[in-house]
């Protein structure tokens, strides 16, 4: 095994008085069990939705929108084309609702008479030789009468073009705490920042893919690479204009997904079953590379500005926060992306008074949607670069300035919510400047850098991200989620949570045989179809240990009540006992099945008017430091080494886990220094993994790994989220190591080399940039 | 076109023949078909993937004749006598080949998709230097791109294949414990 078990006691001592609940030793809760569909991973046989065939099986395209705005005034056949070998789709051949259901009914499924944005799908073509279809979908002219587009955040709040509702403004939030403008006067310090942060690709290695049928007796029936099988069965519906019973889901193993198959499959699941239907045969549509990055949903670009009073000693005494995000042409989940980017805004301080003002904005570029983090990585770029700025404002080390603001146990946060679970933040920062070697190294570097070409710096974030669905979310979720037992003996877990790489079939079977005290290898997974497993809740916002864990453990212990009761179960029992109870209950009751719904800690209570008091169930919490390394002959950036020390509950699976950090910080490295849509008249113009750059194996430095671990009495077995966690911290990290080596301030991301470059020429003098 | 018109049309397609997985296949597609295709299409095997189509994610890696290609770029005609070695061919009388423990003990498959790929540029590399250090592991697999795990996992379970001891090189991870948690 690649981890050390160390002991350690100071924390022991701190955890010990604080009485957490949750201190039982486990067997497999721990433990780094198989990935439970690995063997089928590794051998190549798991079955993707493009591994998939049914029979009969037609192809299905899309023709898509060339303009980012206007009105489309004729959609002509080329004559060159036999049409009758196809089967096409319009808007016209929508039996419901044209709407995507998500949350605000604005996006149509496909565009009647107007389109807002390049790649929207106009029309879609099927035919049995999906090789056919290319020549087909370039043969389908569309005349537009084009209108002007607004593509940025400035052109849209500025109303340029009115593209959305009456003022382009998709959602608002106003987070007020205290009273900032009492305090401005009498500061000792006032810092002010602008940062900005780019659109970033999900870049799944997996594109899109669905497969439907259609019949009208059995109504519609998708496969599909997806996150939430009941997003897309909510989404079905209305098209389809049919009864819950005639719309099936089911998930195909999905290969990535990281927030980008949380809405955009309800798109293409709609596309796909309209074409099964116009066609009478099964349909497969899976996107080409160049059309998935062109036409799905990426993270939303955001600009924030920061304005903070501080006192003579560096205390936060205000911070007001004015946070804009780009939402694209329609709205998706942009208010809830907004709404997490408000709520992580002011990052793990304490600061009496504070005012976020935050909006989301229409423009004609293809809708922003969910990505790892949801709004959180962006503002905490801001925050923490700008706490960096502040610490230079006043002469103090960044690791000071932070350590004399951070939250504490019962500390409130922004929205006032109280701490009440145990908050290690000076542990965490401890740790990882001592494992990082902080200080010295910083010390090392300031005194080389002069010397030569190479400059090298440190630079830390540290940063919360709240677990589970946002404030009264997860009450409305209203979750159910259970574990039955079927006669062959084997324990099922029935969710609708989905395995996307992250673990959820390995953790959510380890809380089940823990919890039933049986072995790994006889729990399994219930199929993710909506016509077998029960609304778990959607499989996003690192919700799935801590929330679906935490309510299959306790369907286990009503199981294991419902045995002992009904059964003759003993208080311990080998599995044979088990089983044999199990039988016992189903000869007499037909079934051997428990299900919960989700129930709230205690004192949660969310203003959704005000956004005011318990924005999230738990916190994990995180200190990273990056070190990297400047050219300042070619002004590429390279990051050397990155410490993660966090601390995210129970760890369920520590190598599961330890792979959750370490592929989070590789997109994150990604966010900060390679990876930026390039848009050309509103159209993605790197739309090639050629040219849209993620890091490689060449990339991604050494990443050490370390979990502090205090148990979350209302998690599965003692867990946080951690699945977005670690895409917060990376970016803002390597651009204060970037200021660090070079002593220039680089506020927005990407940072590609020519951006180094122009902020270093910049900010030195010419007659030394020709010298070196 | 009718089914007849287009039998007859396949029949004008050359035969062309080459070993897979150590099979003797024969197909008879358009030569400038790609592998990939052929492979997923013709011979169902659906282990290797598609991931970019134009050779720069390296999900459709096989080994042909002793070679690591991207399958999306090579039409089948190339293949022509060839021995090419697919992820259903990894194994070895049925039990897992030691990439496949090792990925399996140490994380290196997340969601899966590049794993097969990943699998053969590491069989690749293994086959060529039985013990290549860090930065051959990294080089040898920087063709091939994982969106998940940060390659971390991978390198580790590339190294824990030659040697368990140097599993812990690529980095080095810890986890605290306390007593009321285990």
């Amino acid at each position: 095994m690649t981890f050390s078990l160390k002991k350690k006691s100071p924390r022991t001592e701190q955890a010990g008085a604080l009485k957490l609940e949750k201190c039982s030793a486990t067997r497999i809760v721990g433990a780094p069990v198989p990935r439970k569909e690995g063997v089928d991973k590794l051998l190549g046989r798991a079955r993707y939705v493009d591994d998939m065939e049914r029979e009969g099986m037609w192809h299905g395209a899309t023709v898509r929108s060339s303009i980012p705005r206007g009105f489309i005034r004729s959609i002509t056949f080329d004559r060159r084309v036999d049409w009758t070998e196809f089967a096409v789709v319009t808007a016209a051949d929508i039996p419901g609702e044209n709407c995507i259901q998500l949350i605000v009914a604005d996006q149509p499924c496909l565009a009647d008479g107007k389109v807002n944005h390049c790649e929207e799908a106009i029309l879609l073509l099927a035919h049995p030789d999906k090789h056919k279809l290319r020549e087909a979908v370039g043969a389908v002219r569309i005349e537009n009468e084009p209108l002007p587009p607004i593509f940025t955040i400035e052109e849209s709040e500025r109303q340029d073009q009115v593209v959305w509702g009456v003022d382009n403004l998709l959602k608002s939030f106003l987070l007020e705490k205290g009273d900032v403008d009492s305090v401005w006067a009498g500061a000792a310090h006032i810092v002010e920042g602008e940062y900005r942060t780019g659109a970033q690709e999900h870049l799944y290695i997996e594109n899109q893919g669905m497969i439907a049928e259609y019949s009208a007796n059995d109504g519609v029936t998708v496969w599909g690479s997806l996150q939430c099988p009941y997003y897309v069965f909510k989404a079905l519906r209305p098209v389809f204009d049919l009864p819950d019973e005639k719309v099936r889901v089911i998930q195909t193993e999905t290969g990535g997904a990281f927030g980008g198959k949380e809405d955009f499959p309800s798109v293409l699941a709609c596309h796909a079953a309209l074409l099964a239907m116009k066609s009478g045969h099964p349909v497969k549509m899976v996107y080409d590379r160049m059309e998935d990055l062109a036409a799905t949903t990426k993270r939303h670009p955001s600009r924030v500005r920061h304005r903070t009073a501080l006192d003579r000693d560096g205390k936060l005494l205000a911070i007001e926060i004015d946070l804009a995000t780009n939402g694209g042409a329609y709205a998706t989940l942009s208010s809830t992306v907004l709404s997490r980017a408000v709520l992580h805004s002011t990052g793990p301080y304490l600061c009496p008074n504070v005012r976020v003002r935050a909006a989301s904005w229409a423009t004609n570029l293809v809708p922003y949607g969910a990505f790892r983090g949801f709004g959180a990585p962006q503002a905490i770029f801001a925050m923490e670069r700008h706490m960096d700025e502040i610490a230079a404002a006043l002469g103090i080390d960044p690791v000071e300035l932070r350590r004399r603001n951070f939250l504490h146990t019962g500390d409130t946060n922004a929205t006032e919510q109280e701490m009440r679970e145990p908050v290690i933040l000076d542990q965490l920062l401890d740790h990882a400047l001592k494992e990082s070697n902080y200080h010295a190294k910083r010390a090392q570097f300031a005194r080389e850098n002069p010397s030569g070409p190479i400059k090298r710096g440190l630079g830390l974030a540290a940063f919360y991200h709240g677990s589970g669905f946002t404030g009264s979310g997860e009450v409305y979720l209203n979750s159910q989620a259970g574990v039955d037992v079927t006669p062959e003996g084997k324990v099922r877990v029935l969710v609708s949570n989905t395995e996307f790489g992250q673990g959820t079939n390995t953790v959510l079977t380890q809380v089940a045989a823990e919890a039933l005290r049986v072995d790994y290898s006889d729990v399994m997974m219930a199929a993710p179809d909506t016509g077998v497993v029960p609304n778990s809740g959607p499989t996003v916002a690192s919700r799935t240990s801590m929330v679906v864990g935490r309510i299959i453990e306790r369907a286990c212990a009503q199981l294991l009540a419902l045995l002992r009761e009904h059964a003759g179960l003993g208080a311990s029992y080998t599995q044979q006992e088990f089983l044999a109870a199990c039988d016992r209950y189903r000869a007499e009751h037909g079934e051997v099945l428990s299900l919960c719904r989700y129930e709230a800690p205690p004192g949660i209570i969310w203003d959704d008017q005000k956004y005011h008091g318990e924005a999230y169930g738990a916190y994990a919490w995180a200190v990273y430091v990056a070190q990297v390394a400047v050219d300042t002959v070619t002004y590429s950036a390279e990051v050397e080494d990155f410490w993660a020390v966090q601390e995210v509950g129970r760890v369920i699976h520590p190598v599961m886990a330890a792979g959750q950090v370490e592929g989070g910080i590789a997109q994150g490295i990604g966010y900060a220094l390679y990876e930026k849509v390039v848009w050309q008249d509103g159209r993605m113009a790197n739309n090639q993994m050629t040219n849209y750059i993620m890091p490689t194996a060449e990339d991604v430095p050494p990443i050490h790994v370390h979990f502090e671990e205090i148990p979350f009495r209302y998690g599965g077995f003692g867990a946080k989220g951690i699945g977005e966690l670690p895409h917060d911290g990376p970016a803002p990290a390597i651009l204060n190591a970037i200021r660090d080596a070079t002593g220039v301030a680089f506020n927005a991301i990407p940072l590609l080399p020519e951006d180094l470059y122009a902020g270093l020429a910049a900010a030195e003098p010419a007659e030394e940039m020709a010298a070196r | 076109m009718s089914k007849i018109e287009s039998a007859i049309l396949s029949k004008r397609w050359p035969a062309i023949r080459f070993s897979v997985n150590g099979n003797a296949r024969t197909v008879k597609v358009p030569p400038m078909k790609r592998l990939l295709d052929v492979l997923r299409e013709d011979l169902k095997l659906t282990g290797t993937k598609e991931g970019c189509g134009e050779g720069e994610c390296g999900s459709c890696s096989v080994r042909m004749d002793g070679e690591l290609v991207n399958s999306c770029l090579v039409p089948v005609l190339q293949a022509e006598g060839a021995k090419i070695q697919t992820v259903e061919g990894l194994t070895l009388h049925g039990e897992l080949h030691p990439l496949q423990k090792a990925f399996l003990e140490h994380g290196g498959a997340q969601c899966g998709i590049c794993t097969p790929g990943m699998l053969m540029a590491s069989a690749q590399l293994l086959d060529q230097n039985s013990h290549p250090g860090m930065t051959q592991i990294r080089e040898a697999l920087a063709g091939n791109l994982c969106r998940c795990t940060g390659f971390i996992r991978i390198f580790e379970s590339v190294a824990a294949t030659i040697a368990p001891e140097m599993a812990g090189h690529a980095t080095e991870s810890t986890l605290e414990q306390t007593p009321h948690a285990r």
